[in-house]
């Protein structure tokens, strides 16, 4: 088993027609996933690739029984974007769309209030579950099968971590990127309940960084509930205060949102901190013992 | 983005904040003028630079008379101002705000942001105005008060009320906020600002609630629909090399260290620092080329890390998924024979067509040092840098 993507996954490509969009198709399509058409409006009734274009996707549902989407529309209509998928019903929406205008995303998760509809990201590398299917830009080729689920905010951080645990012999279920924005779909907790609730995920590497309180609220939810072993991570423990680094999100504002507060947070919830990126493969051998 | 104070007072005044009256003035002469015509007994002249604690560091004065508002203005055109937010090296003031003088009764504070935790606007008062808010959040957090906006219906009367009530003003005034917190929370929508914050909002002996100071920050993702905004950007407030980083679409930040970082990803970027501090180092900067970066944006970002003159040494951190390392190695090769990178160059590197960029680097000629983990990265360029400066 792994969470939110598997064999049954039925995935269509909102701009599907783009640069980005075809090329991150080919590459699902390449690892085993079943990419089953594009939505680009105003191109409905053509074929790309030999994959079936829809003006819509509530259409694209209809003709091809997707049950999973993946975003790559340009920041200004990627809001639009979500909420369609969202109308459309459809499971599991992952945006990797950057730089979308916080107000669009407030209208977006207010839209999908009540709606079926998961949203994962925006601003983040997708959704990838190793040996059976990927939404989103995460490498195929580094990861492995195995019992280890990953939840993190950043992109190249995450294939940091699937790295080191592949090197340590260890591979993944799932490894989900909820992305780097102030205002996010899934996140860390809902990661962390979908792994809960995995039988075949043993552990979890959870990825943080400064900005927000996402990574205090999970520590609270690891302390009350959480069973599983968890390795941490938190990125921007020399990040100066007030400058946003990279990530919209990335912020200690107000003296909020540091490293040291959240790593300490994680720590007294059980969580295993490391404080080198580069332990974080290694500290999980340890933790599992083997 | 930020924007300076009378920036930002114009920008809510568009929206029906009551501001004082005021102009701004680049040249002393101009700040006499200006006095001469908003008359009165006194007018405050205050220092324009994007940062807190000006008054403390001598940058909000009162003049008695125009005369007295022109030389005010000649002191602080000019001089480097320090306050707790500009870091010892201050900022040089180029314009001043000559505003009319108000008898203050009471100050408040006033500001609306997004909880993200409840991926909601949030205004936030308190009748402790004109001090430091977040000292007032850490020692008085019951004097702090929050209210929630839903999307659909902009922040209710009721609301602001409650606000205006639990800060303890009169009928009058409550309703005053009313219409000022409506004004506000559209400006903050239609403006796409990521913070507004009012610190004081003073309540006048004559009983009218104004902003007597005003902080706005934008959302850079949603700058595209703003040209107006836009315009208000002050380059002389940002790092020169940072702008020119800008210029390229590369995410540059500068720090005060030695040793210079080249990294793809936010997340790694922020990591690769820590590391490198963790190894006993001192980052020059932050810096993510992106995920799509090309062999010229590796010469650009190249060009951006040697402008640096502290730095001794570089770190090349880079996970290729999507790029490539062959494509990375290419762009570093060509950028170092073009430009002549004088200091050790450490590239660690993993991913996408790893073994085939490694051999170009060892083909290549050039002196550079590989390492095949970003801890080991993280040794070497700390050996090779030195001490930190």
């Amino acid at each position: 088993m792994a969470v939110l993507l598997d064999k049954n996954t039925r995935l269509i490509v909102q701009g599907l027609t783009g640069r980005e969009g075809t090329f991150h198709a080919k590459q699902a399509a390449a690892y085993g996933t079943n990419v089953v058409g594009g939505v680009t409006p105003g191109k409905g009734g053509t074929t790309h690739d030999s994959w079936p274009i829809f003006n819509n996707v509530h259409d694209a549902v209809k003709e091809t029984g997707a049950n999973a989407t993946v975003i790559f529309v340009p920041p200004p209509f990627a809001a639009d974007a979500i909420m369609e998928a969202a109308d459309a019903a459809i499971p599991l929406a992952v945006c990797i769309t950057e730089g979308i205008p916080v107000v669009d995303m407030l209208k977006a998760l207010t839209f999908m209030e009540g709606k079926p509809t998961r949203l994962v990201g925006p601003n983040c590398p997708g959704v990838i579950s190793a040996g059976k299917a990927k939404a989103g830009i995460i490498p195929g080729h580094i990861c492995r099968e195995g019992r280890i689920g990953i939840v993190s905010k950043s992109g190249t951080l995450t294939y940091e971590a699937i790295h080191q645990l592949t090197r340590e012999g260890m591979g993944q279920t799932t490894c989900i990127g909820i992305g780097g924005d102030p205002l996010i779909g899934t996140n860390f907790i809902d990661a962390l309940r979908l792994f809960a609730a995995d039988p075949e995920t043993d552990a979890v590497v959870m990825i943080g960084e400064i900005g927000g309180t996402a990574e205090e609220d999970a520590a609270d939810f690891i302390r009350r509930e959480f069973r599983k072993p968890v390795v941490g991570f938190i990125a921007g423990q020399t990040a100066p205060p007030g400058r946003r680094m990279g990530h919209a999100g990335a912020i200690i504002a107000g003296g909020k949102g540091t490293a040291t507060e959240k790593m300490a947070a994680l720590k007294s919830a059980g969580v295993h901190v490391v404080k080198s990126p580069a332990d974080m493969g290694a500290k999980m051998r340890e933790v599992l013992g083997k | 983005m930020k924007i300076h104070e009378y920036q930002a007072k114009s920008v809510l005044a568009r929206f029906g904040v009551p501001v004082p009256r005021g102009e701004v003035a680049f040249a002393p002469a101009e700040a006499a003028e200006i006095a001469r015509r908003l008359g009165g007994n006194v007018v405050v002249v205050k220092a324009q630079i994007h940062a807190g604690g000006r008054g403390k560091g001598g940058g909000v004065k009162l003049a008695r008379s125009p005369d007295d508002a022109e030389q005010i203005a000649k002191q602080m055109i000019g001089m480097t101002l320090v306050t707790h937010q500009t870091g010892p090296e201050g900022k040089k003031v180029s314009r001043v705000l000559v505003e009319e003088g108000l008898q203050i009764d009471r100050e408040l504070y006033l500001s609306i942001l997004i909880d993200r935790a409840a991926a909601l606007p949030v205004v936030i008062a308190s009748a402790a105005g004109g001090m430091d808010i977040e000292e007032v959040a850490a020692k008085q957090p019951e004097k702090i008060l929050r209210e929630h906006v839903d999307r659909g219906t902009g922040i209710v009367p009721f609301q602001s009320r409650k606000l205006a009530f639990a800060m303890g003003l009169e009928a009058g005034p409550a309703q005053k906020l009313v219409k000022l917190l409506d004004a506000l929370y559209k400006a903050f929508i239609e403006t796409d600002a990521s913070l507004i914050e009012i610190n004081p909002l003073i309540l006048t002996k004559s009983g009218d609630l104004l902003a007597l100071d005003a902080k706005v920050t934008f959302d850079d993702n949603a700058l595209y629909r703003h040209p107006d905004i836009r315009e208000f950007r002050d380059l002389s407030e940002e790092d020169p090399l940072e702008v020119e980083a800008s210029k390229f679409s590369l995410n540059y930040i500068r720090l005060d260290g030695n040793i210079g970082c080249m990294v793809n990803g936010a997340g790694l970027a922020m990591a690769t620092m820590d590391i490198i501090k963790l190894a006993g180092g001192e980052p020059a900067n932050f810096l993510d080329v992106g995920g799509g970066a090309n062999a010229e944006q590796i010469r650009n970002a190249f060009k951006i890390l040697m402008s640096d003159k502290n730095v001794r040494a570089v770190l090349i951190n880079i996970f290729g998924g999507i790029l490539r390392c062959d494509v990375l190695a290419e762009g570093v090769i060509a950028a170092v024979k073009d430009l002549g990178v004088p200091v050790p160059i450490v590239i660690r590197m993993e991913g996408t067509n790893v073994d085939q960029g490694k051999r170009m680097l060892h083909e290549s000629g050039l002196n550079f040092t590989t390492a095949d983990s970003m801890g080991e990265a993280a040794e070497k360029v700390v050996a090779l840098a030195g001490a930190p400066v």
